[in-house]
């Protein structure tokens, strides 16, 4: 009987040690309740820690920031574009006793977060135009130049807030409620914009219209600019060609005048001179054998044949 | 009580001695098998093991009390300290809009899904839509924060790196996103993810954030491809406009400057010929002078003589006959020739 005894009573032994010992993790946040009702604060520097065993509990909330991923919801935005908005946010439990008061676990959390999230997104999205929740800043696209002026005349517009003004104003705005569900929100953000499907065809035809608007245009200033160079190369060779011309005329012209000038000054010493003899030369180069020549007697050649002697 | 120990008295032989030897036998096997148990467990609970690329976290009691470095540690035993090992040397990578399936020399990509059509499709700046897919490859830099700050950090980072791409890629247009901004799309997304990371305090540092296939949406595509056909035309009209003028430019050129080439030749001849004609005209009258109705006649004769022999029909007319050429058949050379063979 002995040992069964001493065994008993170091299995005794055993369970009230482990039923009043308990360690928090690094990772932990823990609240003991005795009979339900909460004992001491929040335990939060992990190790070793004591409890009266059996009569008190252990409840253990996680300390590390939680995700939240909140359902994709289909909200209209102010200038009527429907979209789905899909958000995330990190969370954490800053007060255990009331989270486990007002939502119990992390399951009741997520859900209230659902609640809380989902409702601020959807006033704060419904409240601002599509540009403003897409956009961040007011930067000026870069644009090539086959892109330019082309693009919806909306989006150009001017952003007054900007995405990260509304996930300010969503965070504010829930931040605000959780406390009283022990919850710390510290970041929401967007992370899926997407059009819904109807808009999404839109959105695409569009898209399309505009792209095809470009390729007219590349094309079109294709064409006009193979039409300006054609019209270029014309203007060239004509420009060319006419100052060739207008070169060479100027040297003929100026050889013809020296030409001119030598003639004169050797010619007019005698001009009779130069007149019998130019015609004596042009007579040969004028007459072949077909030439039919017609001469009186009476001709300075001639002369002696009808005579037989000279004048 | 008595009748039956009597009877069990009567029934059994008790061995009075405090253990038979096979109960000893069996005592000692157990308890040497519980004393090795034992010590398995010991060595199994506080021998372990850091790889190179790892390095170890220990808890006591959950507390956080130190690292170990990658070798062979010892920790207390029996779940008093634990051990949690981050990988803090290796690069890890996550993809977003497509999911490798085996990388290799031929990497094959999961087929699309819903789930990875999701997270690639985003709206541009300019309310347009882009199917963007990327990698963010990361280190944990904080093993601590990685474990302790934040629950399940890939997640997070998940959903951080989703919010950050959208975030920068609404700040740009589709053309921006599909040619020229993807560097500074892929920077500046890099940035606000590390921004995010330390302002959550997830532990790791963003290595890369590389931008893999940026398409238009698939109904949109040929639209896109159309745009560049376009382009290709322009550039080739103009080209051939070139080439074109390329061809004909150069020859006029040439031909102009033939032209002005021979124009000076014409009027090196004509000049030459000129001063030649002037100095001989020279020559002669100088000589001329000297008798000029002699030479006067000679030259005059001369020529007769050098053209008589070249004329065809040669007619000598009376100075006194008068009316004489209507005679002639002066129907040309020609019929001339017909009549008089």
């Amino acid at each position: 009987m002995k040992p069964l005894l001493l065994f008993l009573a170091g299995l005794f032994a055993l369970l009230l040690m482990a039923g009043s010992c308990y360690s928090v993790s690094e990772t932990e946040l823990v609240l003991v309740t005795q009979f339900g009702k909460p004992v001491e604060g929040v335990v939060d520097h992990p190790g070793l820690h004591v409890k009266l065993p059996f009569i008190q509990t252990v409840h253990r909330f996680d300390k590390r920031w939680l995700e939240f991923d909140g359902d994709p919801n289909e909200i209209p935005t102010k200038d009527k574009k429907y979209i789905w908005v899909d958000t995330y946010a990190r969370w954490r439990i800053a007060d255990p006793l009331r989270f486990f008061q007002a939502v119990g676990d992390e399951r009741g959390g997520q859900s209230r977060l659902d609640d809380i999230v989902d409702g601020e997104t959807r006033n704060a999205v419904a409240s601002f135009d599509l540009i403003e929740v897409v956009r961040s800043t007011n930067r000026a696209f870069q644009i090539t130049e086959e892109l330019e002026g082309i693009g919806a005349a909306e989006a150009m517009a001017k952003v007054a807030t900007g995405r990260p003004t509304i996930e300010k104003v969503i965070l504010e705005k829930a931040a605000k409620i959780t406390p009283q569900f022990g919850i710390e929100l510290v970041d929401v953000r967007f992370k899926r914009l997407n059009y819904v499907e109807s808009v999404q065809e839109k959105v695409f035809e569009r898209m399309i219209s505009e792209r095809k608007r470009i390729a007219e245009r590349s094309r079109s200033e294709g064409q006009g600019r193979a039409a300006e160079i054609s019209g270029q190369k014309e203007r060239d060779v004509l420009g060319i060609s006419s100052t060739g011309y207008k070169s060479a005329q100027e040297v003929k012209g100026d050889a013809d005048a020296k030409a001119t000038a030598i003639y004169a000054k050797a010619y007019g010493r005698d001009p009779e001179l130069y007149q019998f003899l130019k015609s004596m030369e042009t007579l040969q180069a004028s007459v072949d054998d077909k030439t039919w020549l017609v001469l009186s007697t009476d001709s300075d050649l001639w002369r002696f044949l009808k005579r037989g002697k000279g004048e | 009580m008595s009748d039956h120990e009597h009877l069990e008295f009567r029934g059994k032989v008790i061995d009075l001695s405090p253990l038979s030897p096979d109960r000893a036998r069996l005592i000692r096997l157990l308890g040497g098998a519980a004393i090795a148990l034992f010590l398995f467990i010991f060595l199994a609970t506080s021998v372990y093991q850091v790889e190179p690329d790892e390095v170890a976290v220990v808890q006591r009691f959950g507390a956080f009390d130190r690292t170990a470095e990658p070798g062979l540690h010892l920790r207390a035993p029996f779940g008093v300290e634990t051990v949690t090992k981050v990988p803090v040397q290796r690069q890890l990578k996550m993809e977003f809009g497509f999911r490798t399936l085996s990388a290799g020399v031929q990497t094959s990509y999961a087929p699309a899904s819903a789930d990875t059509q999701a997270e690639a499709l985003m709206l541009t700046g300019d309310l347009n839509v882009a199917v963007v897919e990327w990698i963010v490859q990361y280190r944990i830099k904080d093993p601590r924060a990685y474990l302790f700050h934040v629950r399940s950090v890939p997640d997070t980072l998940r959903d951080m790196s989703e919010a950050a791409m959208r975030g920068v890629v609404g700040d740009h247009s589709v053309d921006e996103v599909l040619t020229i901004g993807r560097e500074a799309i892929a920077s500046q997304a890099k940035d606000e993810l590390q921004r995010l990371g330390d302002l959550y305090g997830v532990g790791i540092e963003i290595q890369q954030l590389v931008l893999q296939d940026v398409n238009p949406p698939d109904p949109v595509k040929p639209a896109f491809n159309e745009v560049n056909q376009a382009i290709q035309e322009k550039e080739r009209a103009i080209n051939e406009a070139w080439a074109e003028y390329n061809q004909v430019v150069p020859r006029a050129k040439g031909e102009a400057e033939q032209a002005v080439r021979a124009a000076e030749g014409y009027a090196l001849e004509r000049v030459n010929n000129a001063e030649g004609d002037a100095k001989r005209f020279d020559a002669l009258y100088d000589e001329y002078k000297k008798a000029p109705e002699v030479t006067r006649k000679r030259i005059y004769l001369e020529a007769m003589a050098e053209l008589m022999p070249k004329l065809g029909k040669k007619v000598i007319v009376d100075a006194s006959a008068k009316g004489i050429l209507s005679l002639l058949q002066l129907g040309g050379p020609e019929a001339a020739k017909g009549e008089k063979p």
